[in-house]
């Protein structure tokens, strides 16, 4: 059955011992293999999910009602924070990238491992040394200021250990930006015979871009941070108004890393998604070229859009208007990613496995968001929408219902290659379905709740949105049955699951010409690219039938 | 020609390859160095508009002869390590490394004791920032933002430098030592890109803070 035409020969089969080999935890901890880093990484986010996870759940317990009856306001504040926190910089943006990307960039491109190894293994240090000196701060006391650490209130008046919080955010920073670093150097560098830019995994090209934003706006975040912890320590600087400084000038460059971090979180999961689709619906995505420049245009734009999160903060109007129309502008090239998407489906041989459930909800999630992200860069609207659950919907639309959905389509996608293990399909597709639905009815009344004017980040609110609370908190317990489930069996597969073999999809990529789990060095013939991405045939696949 | 050992990095399969890589890896390493004093700049930009009397005021408190000779110093250390790259990639004897890198070390030690000079100078004339502040003709407020910026983006700077000095030492033992000369150039040539980086962020540094209230 000929059904796909990988872009290199099939290695030969594997005769020595594959990556996993070494047990110790030794050869864990002082590998310098990108596969074995990956699994680091895959590790501890997987931990810092929970973490984060169990601080929304008591959240959620908490609006069941309109009364403040589980927490104290302070309590609250300092849940909010926490799950922000670590869902953002020690779940959400090292999870595709740092796990995904880590493990598969070099085997896409043909290489042994990334540009710089070494760096590559101080970068997970540096994550896991952020996060403890993070997790340290959530212990002891906790920090009430939110995600945002807005000036003055987090240099000044906040309680709580704000500058070991921050610089543990800030010292995670750096291991973004060596990962940032390190692929782009291995994408120019090391790449196969034959392996042009434009035969490049559309997920490459999303890598691609993701690290440039690590590498030019990490940076900016990292010394803001350390002027708020400076600032908090010596009550001396550059934010603080009561002392001559501009706390819009804090807002300006927390949001001139944090909007661009905000594609961070997305554009690798569109990659994942390009990967699934065409995968699973035996297509060469439709408009290739186009869809390799969307993910660049738009790490460009990203950068170029951040004062729309400050529309009601006293910024002129006039750089409001201009924010606002750039803002419109992202929706092209994500808009474009969408419609080739569609169009990749259009037509091809459908074949429904549980990653491709997960990339159909990314798609359905994605545009949802999306769309709802052009109400709020209309100024007008977000005079009216800010600071209100509509916010808190759309950026989980597209940060839960987008990039934890590509991430798990992902990991299922390349769990195979990963492990050489096949994981259970219904147990699998029933998580898929229980993500897609607890995600709906969670946020969905979000939407709602915010626009009938419920603010955000209070605990206590008007009795007439208790029902759509309680929805919304329903929702959230089928979501977390969705996210244990595949705890469950991926760990099961590892015992008990069915061999792999080299490519279980008959797919194209390179990685997918090796075995299962891999060898240390990937490939043990060093392969040579003759063929474009995505050579899917479908009309074959249907004559066999 | 090379030694045997002198092999390549992996995953990198040539020294030009490796070269390439590294030097690109450094690029993009001061790419995001610009971005890193980036706000600070931003900051001086915008408290020098707010705040335009007390900046020139407060500038002219500064030493300028001590920031001038540590301007010479920094160019003149940048020449001796473009020297030291140069012996490297030519792959000449480890003596005349070792000899220019030696020159850079101490130039740059140079810059650090007049740097520190400065900064006890200033905390005795009371222009640290914080409770005894004081500064003659300007408000002191918005002196003291000069001044702490002053402290804030120079003391970044002058990390650099002493990481910089660190990792000179550092590369004059293994100039001493290494018999794998390709491998050692392309580390120079990195190091090299590090420390013109340092001494431009100076040139930067050095009109915004000392020169501001010294014209006409």
């Amino acid at each position: 059955m000929s059904i796909s035409t990988p872009q290199a020969e099939m290695q030969p089969p594997l005769e020595g011992p594959d990556y996993l080999h070494e047990h110790s935890v030794r050869s864990w901890l002082l590998t310098t293999d990108h596969k074995r880093i990956g699994i680091l990484y895959l590790v501890s986010i997987t931990l810092f999910f929970l973490i984060g996870g169990v601080a929304v759940t008591m959240m959620r317990m908490e609006l069941l009602t309109p009364q403040g009856d589980l927490f104290a306001s302070s309590t609250y504040n300092k849940l909010f924070t926490m799950h922000g926190v670590i869902m953002v910089w020690f779940f959400l943006i090292p999870s595709v990238p740092s796990v995904l990307g880590n493990f598969l960039l070099p085997m896409m491109l043909g290489a042994r491992d990334v540009a710089f190894p070494r760096l590559n293994l101080l970068s997970w240090y540096l994550f896991m040394a952020g996060a403890a000196l993070a997790l340290w701060a959530i212990i002891h006391g906790g920090v009430d200021t939110g995600w945002t650490f807005y000036t003055p209130y987090s240099s000044t008046y906040a309680n709580g250990h704000v500058i070991a919080m921050v610089m543990g955010v800030f010292i995670a920073g750096f291991g973004s930006i060596i990962t940032g670093l390190n692929f782009i150097v291995t994408t120019h560098k090391l790449r196969a015979p034959g392996l042009i830019w434009f035969r490049l995994p559309l997920f490459v090209w999303s890598l691609y871009a993701t690290s440039i934003i690590l590498v030019l706006a990490t940076p900016v975040l990292a010394i803001t941070l350390v002027l708020v912890a400076l600032e908090r320590a010596f009550g001396i600087g550059i934010f603080n108004p009561a002392i001559g400084g501009d706390p819009l000038l804090f807002q300006h460059l927390f949001w001139f890393y944090s909007h661009p971090a905000v594609y961070i979180m997305i554009l690798p999961g569109m990659g994942v998604t390009s990967e699934i689709i065409a995968c699973f619906a035996r297509k060469q995505v439709f408009g290739y070229r186009i869809v390799a420049y969307a993910s660049i245009a738009i790490a460009v734009l990203g950068f170029l859009v951040w004062g729309h999160h400050m529309f009601v903060s006293s910024q002129s109007i006039y750089a409001g208007m201009i924010f606002s129309l750039l803002s419109f502008l992202v929706s092209i090239p994500s808009a474009i990613k969408v419609f080739n998407w569609t169009a990749t489906l259009y037509r091809g041989s459908i074949w429904f496995q549980t990653p491709l459930l997960y990339a159909l909800g990314f798609l359905g999630l994605f545009t949802i968001g999306g769309l709802t992200g052009l109400f709020l860069a209309a100024l007008a609207v977000d005079v009216h929408l800010t600071d209100t659950y509509f916010v808190v919907a759309h950026f989980h639309y597209i940060m839960v219902g987008g990039m934890v959905m590509a991430y798990l389509g992902g990991l299922h996608f390349w769990w195979p290659k990963i492990t050489g293990k096949l994981y259970p399909e219904w147990p699998a597709k029933l998580s898929a379905l229980f993500i897609f639905g607890g995600f709906n009815l969670t946020f969905f009344p979000q939407f709602i709740l915010g626009y009938l004017g419920m603010p955000r980040r209070y605990h206590i609110y008007a009795p007439e949105f208790q029902t759509l609370n309680v929805l919304s908190s329903a929702g959230a317990s089928i979501l977390a049955v969705g996210y244990l489930l595949p705890l469950v069996y991926l760990l099961w597969s590892l015992r008990y699951g069915r061999d792999a073999g080299p490519n279980p999809w008959q797919a194209t990529g390179l990685e997918w010409t090796t075995a299962s789990p891999p060898p240390e060095e990937n490939f043990t013939i060093a392969p040579v690219v003759t063929e474009d991405p995505y050579n899917y045939h479908p009309t074959e696949e249907a004559a066999d039938a | 020609m090379s030694h045997p050992s002198d092999s390549t990095a992996p995953p990198f399969t040539s020294f030009s390859q490796q070269r390439e890589a590294a030097t690109l890896g450094m690029w993009g390493f001061l790419g995001m160095e610009v971005l890193f004093f980036g706000p600070m700049f931003l900051g001086y930009i915008v408290f020098r508009i707010n705040f335009p009397d007390a900046f020139m005021t407060a500038s002219r408190h500064t030493l300028i002869l001590a920031g001038g000779v540590n301007t010479a110093l920094l160019l003149i250390s940048s020449f001796t390590m473009a020297l030291a790259v140069r012996s490297a990639n030519l792959l000449e004897d480890s003596a005349k490394v070792v000899r220019s890198l030696l020159v850079t070390l101490l130039l740059g030690g140079a810059f650090v004791g007049i740097k520190c000079f400065e900064y006890s100078h200033e905390i005795h004339e009371g222009l640290l920032p914080g409770a005894s502040f004081h500064l003659d003709g300007a408000d002191p407020q918005q002196a003291q933002m000069f001044f702490y910026l002053y402290f804030l983006m120079t003391g970044m700077h002058l990390l650099h430098v002493i990481i910089g000095l660190g990792l000179i030492a550092v590369f004059i033992l293994r100039a001493k030592l290494t018999v794998r000369k390709e491998r050692f150039s392309i580390a120079m040539e990195q190091l090299g890109l590090y420390w013109h980086f340092v001494d431009l962020v100076w040139v930067f540094l050095f009109p915004l803070i000392y020169l501001g209230g010294r014209a006409a």
